[in-house]
């Protein structure tokens, strides 16, 4: 007969990624890159916000994006567009990158000559969130057609966000969207989360959005490779 | 939602543990869920079943899920109530001022080894 002992773990299940984040993060710090974390449901415009960015921010830092998707590279394909280093990252039918797939995609940009990497996560609201990929800092767009009980609804993603961009607002006359309760719902789970209205397609609100990711990554000492 | 991907990952951390207390087979893995976490303990049992056929050190190993119960607590009366039950509005003071004391939990408590 085998003989059996138990082996007290206690545990979280995220302990191991949540140490390999923390290890990740700490190693972009020493070689000044900035990695952002963009996420958001299907739909909610992150491709074109960007773009957007991408456009507004390329003379001043060196940009890398990394595509995380199940499949296909429509993403990565609509991003290469804009001259910048992308690379498609498959997940293999997960529905959210690890500390682990975030580092492999890193490799994968020859990132020594990057300021900025931008993860677009993969569209979900409920499982990235659970998953510390690493980042400096998680941005993540709500779009107007979606609501503004989000928030309420899936707490954990707003609550793990650095920075909330409310999208599509050109068509705010025609939802019953509303602005300040969103704002009430995001503060209630996260006080510290900064709320910025845009509007990708128009560019409204652009400048506020990139203005703070700059500041961001030029205040901390990020970037400024010698 | 993602419970094949926390498979992996209970996987992958207890094959570091096998390795490290010289582990040969596990029989059984005990896990802690809160009710309110995201992940479906009948999707877990699921995933589990077919990750552990691929991997020798599971192909044995019995999963056991021990749930935790969700409580809110309510910042409007002080009272604490079953969340699952109730949701966010306190049903003692109708307050939104709620927050969960516990059941978004996900451990691995302890596994039995030969």
């Amino acid at each position: 007969m085998k003989e059996v002992r138990i082996l007290e773990i206690k545990q979280s299940v995220f302990a191991d990624n949540d140490r390999q984040a923390q290890l990740l993060r700490q190693e972009l710090r020493e070689k000044k890159l900035f990695l952002l974390n963009l996420m958001s449901s299907p739909g909610s415009g992150k491709t074109t916000t960007l773009m957007r960015t991408i456009e507004a921010l390329r003379d001043t830092l060196k940009i890398g994006v990394m595509e995380a998707d199940i499949d296909s590279d429509v993403d990565a394909r609509t991003i290469s567009q804009s001259g910048v280093r992308v690379i498609q990252l498959h997940t293999g039918g997960m529905c959210h990158l690890d500390a682990e797939m975030t580092r492999q995609g890193l490799e994968g940009l020859d990132p020594a000559e990057l300021d900025l990497v931008i993860l677009e996560n993969v569209g979900n609201l409920v499982c990235p969130a659970e998953f510390d990929t690493g980042a400096t800092k998680n941005a993540m767009i709500l779009s107007v057609p979606e609501g503004h009980d989000k928030p309420l609804k899936y707490p954990l993603m707003f609550s793990v966000c650095d920075v909330v961009l409310v999208n599509k607002i050109d068509v705010l006359p025609y939802f019953d969207f509303d602005l300040e309760k969103c704002r009430e719902y995001v503060h209630r789970r996260n006080p510290r989360a900064k709320i910025i209205p845009i509007c990708a397609k128009t560019g409204e609100g652009m400048k506020a959005w990139t203005d703070w990711l700059l500041q961001e990554v030029r205040g901390e000492g990020y970037g400024e490779k010698t | 939602m993602h419970e094949l991907g926390v498979v992996f990952h209970i996987m992958d951390s207890l094959e570091k543990v096998a390795v490290e207390n010289e582990v040969t087979g596990i029989s059984r893995v005990v896990l802690e869920l809160g009710e309110v976490s995201t992940v479906i303990e009948s999707y877990l049992h699921n995933c589990w079943q077919w990750a552990a056929k691929k991997r020798e050190l599971f192909s044995e190993a019995e999963l056991v899920v021990e749930t935790i119960p969700a409580r809110t607590y309510c910042e409007g009366c002080g009272q604490t109530y079953a969340t699952v039950e109730h949701g966010k509005i306190c049903p003692c003071c109708h307050s939104p001022d709620t927050w969960l004391l516990q059941g978004n939990e996900f451990n691995i408590k302890e596994i039995e080894v030969y």
